[in-house]
This record gives structure tokens, sequence and C-alpha cells, in this order.
């Protein structure tokens, strides 16, 4: 499981950030950032969570269908 | 079946689809276009990329500007398999036979239907003949305002709230003189209290925005067109635009008579569903009870309207025990070049706590209710707010929060940045 994250798109909300902090953090530039690359395997509803409310859609899976 | 193609419809599909899903989803928009983000639309989108906005596009009007897309259409109808019909207004509902009524006399059967018509750009009360005033909800709104704003040295919006105060934001920024007239005497007092709102003001002020609270707008005069605003106190603004951003009403009217029981927005339990068998609702009409007080609350949020559209969805659908709507609410505004974001409800009736020095532009606001905290305004934190986040979310001791924030935003000069208020409203 590959998480991207679009730095165009990424604009801090940090919504990622609040469901899994193990796993993104918002650093001084505003951007969320991976905190584990890749990610364990059993945290993955929580990313999927992450992915689908991003306000910005800046978070993909890399092994999930385009959403 | 899903009314209204908006963010909540659109995620209600989506929503649907992956929690196993396979009969027929059909999403009824009453606009023309594909499902569009709205955020963009009091920024971004009524600016060129020139110094004014909308400058000299000559085929603006044969090709207005794009917005983003919610999802692409072939997305839409292609990978999710979404019987998208745009351009139809629903009318009515007869919750008896299951069927949704469409503007053509049409009538649609549905086995379980989402609500998600959204809400309505408030009208100001009394009618002008003059052109130049302008709302700002819909795509069309958005455009009509942009090719305004190409033709505006003057602008005035009624309501500082956060539409009103996002287009002074982008205009201002592009060198056109605006005037925010708000009623209250702090802008928007009522939504997070006064000493943010007194902060919040000093964003305008600071960047040349001017701000006139305590007011009404009496009149507008002018020939054909507006060309002044008649204020309370007899004051008189030149005006070439006038904006007015004084809230939104939810769009129920076509559920009058449906069973559907309403309530400032459409009523519903805490699993998003409505009076109705079979009917849910999600996003900005959604009025569900409060997880954490008494009351009910309805939201008008981007990320409500995501997280809502999902969730009834997977309430709609599931043949397991449909789960609570329990959200910890985020709104987010930007403003010139700062970014403003409020997580958990103000208690606007406790004391709030304001950390920081709003002259910087860089403050946090934080809200109690007896020892714990319930909410976060900040200003520029970027990286404090997802930490607030987590401990609202666990409704973390106030002193847990103070420290937290104090830490990642210390006073600049000691000791004077901490500053505490109690006010009724």
């Amino acid at each position: 499981m590959n998480i991207h994250i679009d730095p165009d798109r990424c604009t801090g909300h940090g919504v990622c950030e609040g469901l899994a902090e193990d796993i993104f953090e918002v650093g001084d530039d505003g951007l969320a950032h991976l905190l584990q690359d890749p990610p364990p395997n059993d945290r993955r509803e929580v990313i999927e969570q992450a992915v689908q409310q991003c306000p910005t859609l800046a978070l993909r899976l890399a092994d999930a269908p385009p959403s | 079946m899903i009314v209204g193609a908006s963010l909540a419809g659109v995620r209600a599909a989506r929503a649907a689809r992956h929690a196993g899903h396979t009969g027929t989803i059909i999403l009824i928009g009453a606009e023309e276009h594909l499902p569009y983000d709205r955020p963009p639309l009091s920024k971004t989108f009524l600016t060129h990329s020139s110094d004014h906005p909308a400058a000299h596009e000559p085929d603006e009007q044969a090709h207005p500007p794009a917005p983003a897309v919610l999802m692409a259409e072939d997305e839409l109808r292609d990978d999710l398999g979404v019987d998208l019909r745009l351009g139809v207004t629903a009318t009515g509902l007869d919750t008896d036979s299951r069927e949704l009524l469409l503007h053509d006399q049409q009538r649609l059967p549905y086995d379980r239907l989402i609500i998600a018509t959204g809400a309505t750009a408030r009208r100001w009360p009394t009618t002008t003949h003059l052109a130049g005033l302008h709302y700002l909800r819909t795509l069309d709104d958005a455009r009509a305002l942009r090719a305004a704003l190409a033709r505006t040295t003057n602008l005035v919006i009624i309501g500082a709230g956060f539409i009103g105060s996002e287009v002074a934001a982008t205009a201002t920024q592009h060198g056109i003189h605006a005037t925010i007239v708000e009623t209250q005497d702090t802008p928007l007092a009522h939504a997070v209290g006064q000493t943010a709102g007194t902060a919040l003001a000093r964003l305008h002020t600071q960047a040349g925005t001017t701000l006139k609270c305590g007011v009404q707008v009496t009149d507008f005069s002018g020939t054909g067109h507006i060309e002044q605003v008649h204020l309370s106190d007899g004051s008189v603004l030149p005006a070439d635009t006038v904006l007015v951003g004084i809230g939104a009403v939810p769009t129920t009217g076509w559920l009058t008579d449906s069973g559907v029981a309403l309530d400032d927005g459409v009523a519903c339990d805490p699993y998003l569903a409505t009076s109705a068998p079979g009917v849910y609702a999600a996003g900005d009409l959604a009025r569900f009870p409060h997880p954490r007080r008494e009351g009910t609350l309805r939201l008008e949020h981007w990320t409500a309207a995501a997280e809502q559209g999902a969730h009834a969805a997977r309430n709609a659908i599931t043949t397991a025990a449909p789960t609570r709507y329990e959200p910890v609410p985020y709104v987010w505004s930007d403003w010139y070049s700062h970014r403003i974001q409020i997580i958990g409800d103000p208690h606007t009736d406790q004391p709030s706590t304001l950390i920081g020095d709003p002259d910087t532009g860089q403050f946090t606001v934080l809200y109690r209710h007896n020892n714990h905290i319930t909410a976060a305004l900040a200003v520029n934190q970027p990286r404090a707010i997802a930490k607030l986040r987590r401990l609202i979310t666990q409704k973390a001791p106030w002193a847990d929060a103070l420290t937290q924030t104090t830490t990642l935003n210390p006073p600049a000069t000691p000791p004077a940045g901490s500053r505490t208020e109690s006010r009724a409203t």
C-alpha cells in the first residue's frame, strides 16, 4: 500500500492527521507529510477514510482505483 | 436515488458503490453543470491570472470559465455506474408510493432516497429594479460576479460572514475598493464569539478592506444600475457592484406536504434518516441531534456535506445496523493570505481564550465547556489545528489544550499574549 500526497492539491487542512496521527503530520510548510512510508497494512481502513475525507482530494492510494 | 448533485450527492453515490451497492444509482441535479466544487467560487474562481478579476477575456461569454469538477463525468457515469441526470428539478415527493416527482411531471420510483438539495442564498428582503445586485452560491452566480468585478471600482458587500469576507479579500487583493457592511457590532460574533470576531475583523482592516459594523443597508440608488448604497447611519457608499452575503436557506420547499418532517431543514435522527421510510438527508439541509449537547445541529460546511453524503448512503443501503452520525465539525475560510480553521462547535456563551497576537496574523482562540475543550479557531496555524482536532475529538481537559497551543504558538512577547474574555450572546 502506497499513499501519494499531491503537493499541488494539499493545503494542510489536517483532516488526515486528525484521523491517523501515526501516518500523517501537517508541517510548518502547511502541507501534510507521511510519517511512515509505506504505512503499515493494518492501518488501511483509516487511511482509506483519510483519502475519502480529504477536502482537497490530495491523497491517493496507489494500489486503489482512482477516486 | 439521490436528489442533489453537489458534494453530498456525489459522495453519497460513491459511498453507496464502495459499500457494495450493485443496483441502480440515479443522481439528479437541478443545475445543468457537472457537479462542481464550491469553495473556490468565492476565491480563485473570481479572479483571472492577470491583475484584475476576469480581466479582458474577449471570449469569456462564449467560453465561460470552468470550475473544478468534483468528479470527471466518465468516472461518475462509467466507473461508478451512476445514472446522472442534470438540469432536472425535483418538485415533490410521494413518500407513500415512494416516488420522486420531477418538473416535467415524471414520477421516478425509489427504494431508498437521499435528499441532498442543499441551500439557497438568502435573498435581500426588498426588491430593487436596479442592476448590480449579486449573490454567490452557484456556478452561474460566480460567473456573473466574476464578470461584474472586472468592471468594478467600488464593491459593497452586505454581511461579514465567510462568503462576504472571502469575496472582500479576493477583491481587495485585486485592487478593488471593497467595503463590508455588517449589522452586528462584531463580525461573526454569533458564530465564533466576540474575541475571535474582533481578531478576525482586524484581518480585513489590516489588508485595506473597509469594515462598517453596526449599520444596515437601507436603500440602493442609481440610474438603471446601482451607483450608491445608503446606510442607516445616513452615509452613502459609492458602488458599482453589491454582493449580498447574508446566509443561506435550506432548499426544502419541494418537500412541503411530502410527509418528510421539516425543521429549518430536514429533520433527521442520529442516523440521518428522515421521518419517511427509506428517505435520508445529507448536507446543508440535514438537521440532526447534536451528538454532545441538547438540541439539534445543521452544518453548512464542506466537510459536513462530504461526510454526511457518505454516511447517509451507507446507512441507507446497509443490511446491518446503521451507524450514528457524530461529527466534530470542521470549517475553513481563506481571507487574503490567511487561513482560518475552526474545529468543533464554539460555545460562544462560554469564556474563550486567545493565544497569540492578532496583529501578527497568527493566533488561536480556544473554547471551553466546563473543564474541557470544545472548539478551536486558528489563523495560520497549520501544525496546531490537527493536534487540536484530536484534543477536541477526545474532549480533552482544557489545560491540555492550553499547553499544547501555547507550545505551538509561543507568545511573541511575554506575557501579553493571552487574553481571556467572557461573553453571553
